[in-house]
């Protein structure tokens, strides 16, 4: 076989990795620009919208089940992000957003892709109108639609935190919850707040089209938790060193394969390749999970003491094996650390290992931060924008991402379970500190920008 | 582009002549064949030659699927290219 460049090994490892230990390509997401769509009458403005976003997306789904038959691969979401609607919609005197919000669901629906994001405003350092009243209109325009997702960036490493919108966000997090309350507050899934939010990131609740990207792109999300957790089955009792090889390698060959279906997908769509996404993504099914990477690596639970080494490992390492792997990475590229789409961290969480506190602490060496956490839906506002202002300091400070898609479920507390269906999960509802930061948070403005010479 | 086959099953009499039955019959050229049978696992690669449309190869997979349910196997067609991409540089 070894004039046709393949070993009989390499073949069959790749197959088991795809059949037996999970791996695919999360999404494929396409990124489409809809400045050229401002109109000041909101309904041509959404029809505008709409004609852009089926045209473009047309042959989207079509083209990543073509690529997913001939590498064998599955290609497990197709999206689309746009242009944060509150740039686009700012041209209209009164934007209509719910309106405008249901507009981009049934685009989403009319060419199959499973989300669409970028219902988001950038309020870094201040709110234009247009800015407030879509966050006004949040949970509105996510409890009546299926398919948009929704993000604020209220902080960056530049400019600081908006305290104004931090405090907003978590009233408007709470209205959500209680909107789509027989549901276990699912609305709050498709909600994420950021700091120093990647214009260009694949994956969802969080993509939108950055304003200096090009007008139409495809981004790749790779995955593959369950493949660095096979591969580290086999050097169990070995060092750090062979362990963090071990996983570089593996990230390296999986970040191949998301290079591969990005040329592939950009080059059939006739859309420039934007990026490659390297982050491990877990998601429900038994094996494709982070937490289980933990336990492979030597603790008993996430959350136990090492785990934010074990994290800092896991992080760095996936990112040094698929930058060679790639020629454009970018995204959010590092290891997700939801609690409901991880079977190992809802495990951990139900025994009591994991607390919001060490999932801070998790953020700070991975990428993105205190996701898909269900607390309990009697949380004050002000906590949920406690909460937000701690992790967007964490993000501002050591000018990294980081993000926070918390869920109050609503009429839960403590000691009960969500369920989200689907890639979502379910999780146990943690516990918050019960202490109030009320005043901290009424205090609104900005906090300013931190000094990032004298590093120490 | 280049077809990779993989073949995976319990052996017994008749795979290998099923699958290339099958080859034969669609005019596909089989260029090389590796098989190796561990613990009573039959394992085969074949390379094939491969026609660019991706309508060609949606019909040759579904009838090497279909092939492979009546010989108890999992048969697989996939392109050169996922194999070469993640271990060649």
């Amino acid at each position: 076989m070894l004039q046709y460049g393949l070993t009989f090994d390499d073949v069959f490892e790749t197959n088991r990795m795809i059949e037996e230990a999970n791996l695919d390509v999360r999404t494929i997401t396409m990124g489409i620009g809809l400045l050229d769509c401002c109109d000041p009458d909101p309904a041509v403005l959404r029809r505008k919208v709409y004609d852009k976003i089926t045209r473009k997306a047309e042959n989207l789904v079509r083209v990543g089940e073509i690529i997913s038959e001939r590498y064998g691969i599955p290609i497990v979401n197709k999206r689309i992000s746009i242009t944060p609607a509150a740039l686009v919609a700012a041209s209209c005197e009164d934007p209509q957003y719910p309106e405008f919000a249901r507009t981009l669901d049934q685009a989403a629906k009319d060419v199959g892709v499973n989300f669409i994001g970028g219902f988001s405003a950038l309020v870094q350092k201040g709110m234009t109108r247009s800015d407030r009243l879509l966050i006004e209109s949040i949970p509105d325009a996510i409890a009546s639609t299926d398919t948009v997702c929704s993000s604020v960036n209220v902080g960056t490493s530049r400019s600081g935190i908006n305290m104004d919108a931090v405090s907003l966000l978590g009233r408007k997090i709470r209205d959500l919850a209680e909107k789509t309350a027989d549901r276990d507050s699912i609305g709050c899934a498709k909600l994420v707040v950021f700091c120093n939010a990647p214009d260009d990131n694949p994956f969802m609740a969080g993509a939108f089209h950055g304003v200096g990207e090009a007008d139409t792109v495809i981004n790749v999300g790779v995955s593959g938790p369950g493949v660095v957790r096979s591969a580290l089955k086999g050097v169990r009792g070995e060092n750090f060193e062979v362990l963090c090889e071990t996983i570089k390698k593996t990230a390296f060959k999986i970040t191949r394969v998301g290079q591969l279906v990005a040329q592939e997908a950009a080059r059939m769509l006739d859309v420039p390749f934007g990026i490659i996404d390297l982050s491990l993504a877990p998601t429900p099914a038994v094996g494709d999970s982070i937490a289980e990477i933990f336990r492979e690596m030597g603790l008993e639970y996430a959350g136990a003491p090492g785990t934010t080494a074990a994290l800092a490992i896991l992080n760095d390492q996936v990112k040094k094996g698929g930058l060679m792997a790639s020629s454009f990475v970018g995204g959010l590229s590092g290891a997700f650390i939801p609690v409901s789409e991880d079977r190992g961290m809802v495990e951990a969480a139900e025994a009591g290992s994991l607390t919001i506190e060490k999932l801070e602490a998790m953020t700070c060496v991975c990428s993105v931060g205190l996701d898909m956490i269900a607390i309990p839906g009697d949380t004050p506002a002000s906590s949920i924008s406690g909460i937000i202002a701690d992790e967007m300091a964490i993000g501002m400070v050591n000018s990294k991402t980081t993000a926070v898609r918390v869920i109050p479920v609503w009429g839960k507390t403590v000691g009960e379970h969500a369920e989200f269906g689907g890639l979502l999960g379910s999780a146990p509802i943690i516990g918050v500190n019960p202490y109030s930061c009320q005043e901290f948070i009424d205090r609104g403005g900005r906090i300013p920008a931190p000094v990032h010479s004298y590093k120490n | 582009m280049k077809g990779i086959i993989t073949v995976v099953g319990e052996d017994h009499v008749g795979i290998i002549a099923g699958i290339c039955t099958l080859l034969a019959e669609s005019n596909v050229n089989v260029l090389d064949i590796s098989q190796s049978i561990t613990g009573g696992y039959f394992h085969m690669m074949m390379v094939v030659d491969m026609e660019q449309s991706d309508e060609v190869f949606h019909t040759l997979d579904m009838k090497l699927t279909e092939c492979g349910k009546q010989l108890g196997v999992q048969v697989k067609l996939q392109s050169d290219t996922i194999f070469r991409s993640m271990h060649r540089i």
